[in-house]
């Protein structure tokens, strides 16, 4: 299982936090902190795979984007990063050519997403095309209820 | 899409903000605004607020006046409102908040709701940050949703049921027959669902692992499963680089994995499958790479044929040549798990392994490094040790103090003679002085006390080392000791392994000179070096005088322990300056004996003679006649005979001290109180000239590691001399690589094998071990 994911970008900002573990807010920051550290020291041509107390931490750059991800010692490092990789495809189909800023001011789509394709740090669908039915149906009915009521969502 | 108008501008200020002040100020501001907005109630504002406030807690600040916000948004009938609200549940409030119990009833209510986008809201919030109390309550809910509903809702709420459990592993039972029946399911997503959850369940509980395996037949339908994946023609929807859904072929192999674990049954029906995967996956792109790894992990965990196992070690092998670095990083990872038991195989593939020490990458290094270390054997000591000492110059610093430890752990293991030894350990300590062990320096001493004929060629590379260099203090401090020990032989000047240098006694002392008054020098090293120079007063014989001057001006030195050993050496030239008494109390010191200090026990023979009471099976050992290859078959290696089970007569001091001593009952019922360090050597066969004994090298709660000692005292060599043993179901056994299979006659040699006891359960349990030794005999 998937203990957390994070996007940070390459000052260290975080732009998106996932926790499927409960832990402390003090906890989660000083995660946070250490796996920018970590991430961002490394240089451009290593491997994607890191040891960080007893989990294994799974990393890819995406432009000025890095996709982070910790696993448990059973979990496959490899389909990780598939899993990080299907992500952004998903993030891409939705904005279309997505770059940071969409993610940024549409942090909260970008949750959305996130909750279609994982679910307590598994995978919940592995057909792209139904997640963005999913996502699409949703929306859809979102409007539908501002329309009704006449006003903008947020 | 609707664009969020004020939320964006509010990004939007936030981020022009210049400075880190300046920020906090809007970011203030906005804060007094969204809490005068949550104040208002009701007016359709409350989501845009919620959502600001969501984004200020990402930057870092507090948000938790949100939280009761959240439990209002969600309760709300509209939903827009609704998905934010649980965004903010999941956000803002984790089991430990009191605000989070408030959402259960919402979310009880949401999972019977019309729409099924806002079920999915309240499941996957449930899956996200649901306390035990909230899973208790909704167990049921979930249940039900897991038979009844459309595969949208079923695969989040088998997802939600995997979270539930590992909240509440009670309710484990609640979900195990919906599991079963959701195998069928032709739709990925819940079949993937299905397929974690189970893998959760029989985690969790052996008996429904054993259910899973026996009666619900899972194999057989998850090979047929695999199957239809490997061997469809392809398919848009899941497709992935070639491979057809790799995300739910890994998560079966993984299930496979723990159903076939130690069992034969199991293991047979997934055989064919697995050689098909290994063969047909390809490995191109990185989701095949996934699919064949966890192919790999799943014949190496299971009860596979050997065929198979070559096949998976094979492409472990062909990953340590692929180009990416993530895939030889897994290749390596995965060979560290089974090179101890399929050594052999993975030997194969050293060359490649060792090439991976010059990657530029360090984790890949770090892994190569353990891998090389683990594969250092007998056969290939000298090679190995020579990449290992190039690596060691050139390694990163954080990789050099586990490189030099290893490399003497290999070195004490498999060094071809004694000169290799000291050599080696004079390399490393040369290169990477800096990191290495405190022990290094007395065991080194006391390696140099035994190979007597080396006295001559060690004291020379020492001296010439160390008048290169002072600065490594491990070296220093071995090269003064040396120095003060055979200074006689240094200055004979010929040795036969090394070119003749004239050295003269003013040389020697230059040098240690040097030493004593050089800021670089610890002051252990300086006390190495003063009693260097005053053992050299007996064994040289023209500057003593100058050996005497130096000793007194230590005589007043700020260092305590210099000054007291000045003050006494001085004393040995004054008071008791006869010469006997010097030269007696200077003279060459004895061979030292490993490991000697802490041995408490000494009464292991008498006690091996008593009857172990805990030994179930009888005594058998069948001998054929010489020269053919005898084999002995040695049960209750205490040579007790045929005896009913009994009780452990171990003491029952501390529930720690029972178990360790139970696990060493075939040292004859030793008490061993843990923290004491003491190594017994047993005699534990002794027949027809061939003897081998157990000495117990390191013990822990958990751990024996026992090395067995093989010697030969007949007139002929002993070869193909193997050694293999049993043990208990709950005590893990892992033997390393023997010295070597030749055992030279008339006890010239011996060969040692190191065995690991791993007893994790800490079980008092009566050890047998049933060890089985083949060799040829003339």
């Amino acid at each position: 299982m998937m203990h957390f994911l994070l996007l940070f970008s390459r000052q260290g900002k975080l732009r998106l936090q996932k926790w499927f573990l409960p832990l402390p807010e003090r906890e989660r920051k000083k995660i946070v902190k250490d796996m920018t550290t970590m991430v961002l020291a490394r240089k451009p041509r290593t491997c994607n795979f890191l040891h960080w107390k007893d989990l294994k931490i799974v990393y890819k750059r995406y432009a000025s984007l890095y996709f982070c991800c910790a696993l448990e010692n059973q979990d496959n490092e490899l389909l990780a990063l598939e899993i990080l990789h299907r992500y952004v495809e998903l993030l891409d189909k939705y904005f279309g050519n997505v770059c940071e800023l969409d993610i940024i001011f549409n942090f909260e789509k970008a949750y959305f997403i996130l909750d279609e394709l994982l679910m307590g740090g598994e995978i919940q669908e592995t057909s792209k095309l139904s997640i963005v039915k999913s996502i699409e149906a949703s929306d859809m009915l979102q409007e539908t209820m501002e329309e009704y009521i006449s006003k903008p969502a947020f | 899409m609707t664009p969020s108008v004020r939320l964006q501008e509010m990004i939007r200020v936030i981020r022009s903000a210049r400075t880190q002040g300046e920020e906090r100020g809007i970011i203030q501001r906005e804060c007094a605004d969204i809490r005068s907005q949550f104040r208002q109630g009701d007016n359709g504002e409350r989501s845009h607020s919620l959502a600001k406030l969501l984004y200020v807690h990402m930057l870092g600040y507090p948000a938790h006046f949100g939280q009761m916000e959240c439990v209002r948004l969600i309760a709300s009938p509209r939903y827009s409102e609704k998905r934010i609200g649980y965004l903010g549940a999941m956000m803002l409030l984790d089991e430990k908040q009191d605000a989070s119990l408030l959402i259960t009833n919402s979310i009880k209510n949401d999972l019977s709701h019309s729409s099924q986008y806002v079920q999915s809201l309240a499941l996957c919030t449930l899956a996200c940050m649901g306390s035990a109390e909230m899973c208790r309550d909704l167990a049921p809910e979930i249940e039900r949703l897991l038979r009844a509903s459309h595969s949208y809702i079923k695969k989040k709420a088998t997802l939600c049921a995997v979270h539930i459990i590992r909240k509440v592993p009670e309710l484990a039972e609640l979900f195990t027959p919906s599991a079963r029946t959701l195998l069928s399911e032709k739709n990925h997503g819940v079949l993937h669902g299905a397929v974690v959850l189970i893998t959760e369940l029989c985690e969790r509980n052996p008996d429904t692992l054993v259910q899973f395996r026996k009666v619900i037949q899972a194999v057989p339908e998850l090979v047929q499963i695999m199957k239809g994946l490997v061997t469809s023609s392809y398919s848009p929807e899941h497709n992935v680089a070639g491979i057809s859904d790799p995300f739910l072929q890994v998560r079966i192999l993984r299930l496979l994995r723990i159903l076939g674990h130690n069992n034969d049954t199991a293991s047979d029906a997934m055989n064919d499958l697995l050689a098909q995967v290994a063969t047909n996956t390809d490995s191109s792109k990185t989701a095949g790479s996934a699919v064949l790894y966890e192919t790999v992990l799943t014949i190496m965990d299971i009860n596979s044929e050997s065929g198979l196992r070559v096949l998976a070690v094979n492409i472990l092998g062909r990953f340590l040549l692929n180009n990416d670095r993530n895939i030889r990083y897994i290749s390596m990872t995965s060979l560290q798990k089974i090179v101890q038991t399929d050594h052999n195989a993975v030997q194969r593939h050293r060359g490649t392994i060792v090439d991976c020490l010059k990657d530029q990458d360090t984790s890949v290094k770090r892994r190569a490094l353990e891998l090389s270390l683990a594969l250092v054997s007998a056969v290939n000591i000298r090679s190995m040790m020579k990449e290992l000492l190039i690596f060691l110059s050139v390694c990163p610093p954080e990789l050099r103090s586990q490189t030099a430890s290893g490399i003497f752990n290999a070195a004490e293991r498999y060094s071809p003679s004694k000169r290799w030894h000291i050599d080696t350990i004079l390399h490393v300590l040369t290169t990477a002085g800096g990191d290495v062990r405190d022990e290094t320096v007395p065991n080194l001493i006391q390696l140099i006390t035994t190979a007597s004929e080396l006295h001559c060629y060690t004291v020379h590379k020492l001296y010439r080392a160390l008048i290169k260099d002072i600065a490594q203090q491990s070296l220093v401090q071995v090269a003064c000791w040396c120095i003060g020990e055979y200074g006689d032989l240094l200055l004979k000047g010929e040795c036969e392994e090394i070119e003749p240098v004239q050295v003269t006694e003013d040389d020697i002392l230059d040098a240690l000179e040097t030493v004593l008054q050089s800021h670089m020098s610890s002051p252990a090293t300086r006390g190495f070096a003063l009693t260097a120079t005053m053992k050299l007063s007996t064994r040289i014989t023209d500057n003593v005088d100058r050996i005497r001057s130096i000793v007194s001006i230590y005589g007043s030195c700020i260092d305590l322990e210099l000054q007291q050993r000045a003050v006494e050496y001085n004393a040995l030239f004054k008071k008791y300056d006869h010469m006997r008494y010097r030269s007696a109390v200077l003279e060459r010191m004895p061979v030292m004996d490993k490991n000697s200090p802490g041995h408490t026990n000494g009464d292991t023979s008498g006690e091996i003679k008593e009857p172990d009471t805990s030994k179930p099976k009888p005594v058998e050992a069948g001998l054929l006649s010489e020269p053919a290859s005898q084999v002995c078959d040695l049960l209750d290696l205490l040579g007790g005979t045929d005896t009913p089970l009994q009780p452990s007569p171990a003491p029952t001091s501390t529930p720690t001290t029972t178990s360790s001593a139970d696990l060493l009952n075939l040292l004859g019922g030793l008490e061993i109180t843990p923290g004491e360090k003491f190594i017994p050597t047993v005699s534990v066969y002794e027949k027809n000239g061939l003897s081998l004994k157990i000495q117990c090298d390191k013990q822990t709660e958990t751990e024996v590691t026992v090395t067995l000692i093989a010697s030969n005292s007949t007139q002929n060599d002993i070869t193909n001399f193997t050694l293999q043993a049993a043990v208990p179901k709950s005590v893990q056994l892992q033997m390393k690589a023997p010295s070597g299979n030749v055992i030279p006659a008339h006890g010239l040699g011996q060969v040692t094998q190191t065995v690991l006891l791993n007893n994790p359960n800490k079980a008092s349990l009566p050890c047998f071990r049933f060890v089985q030794l083949s060799f040829l005999l003339n």
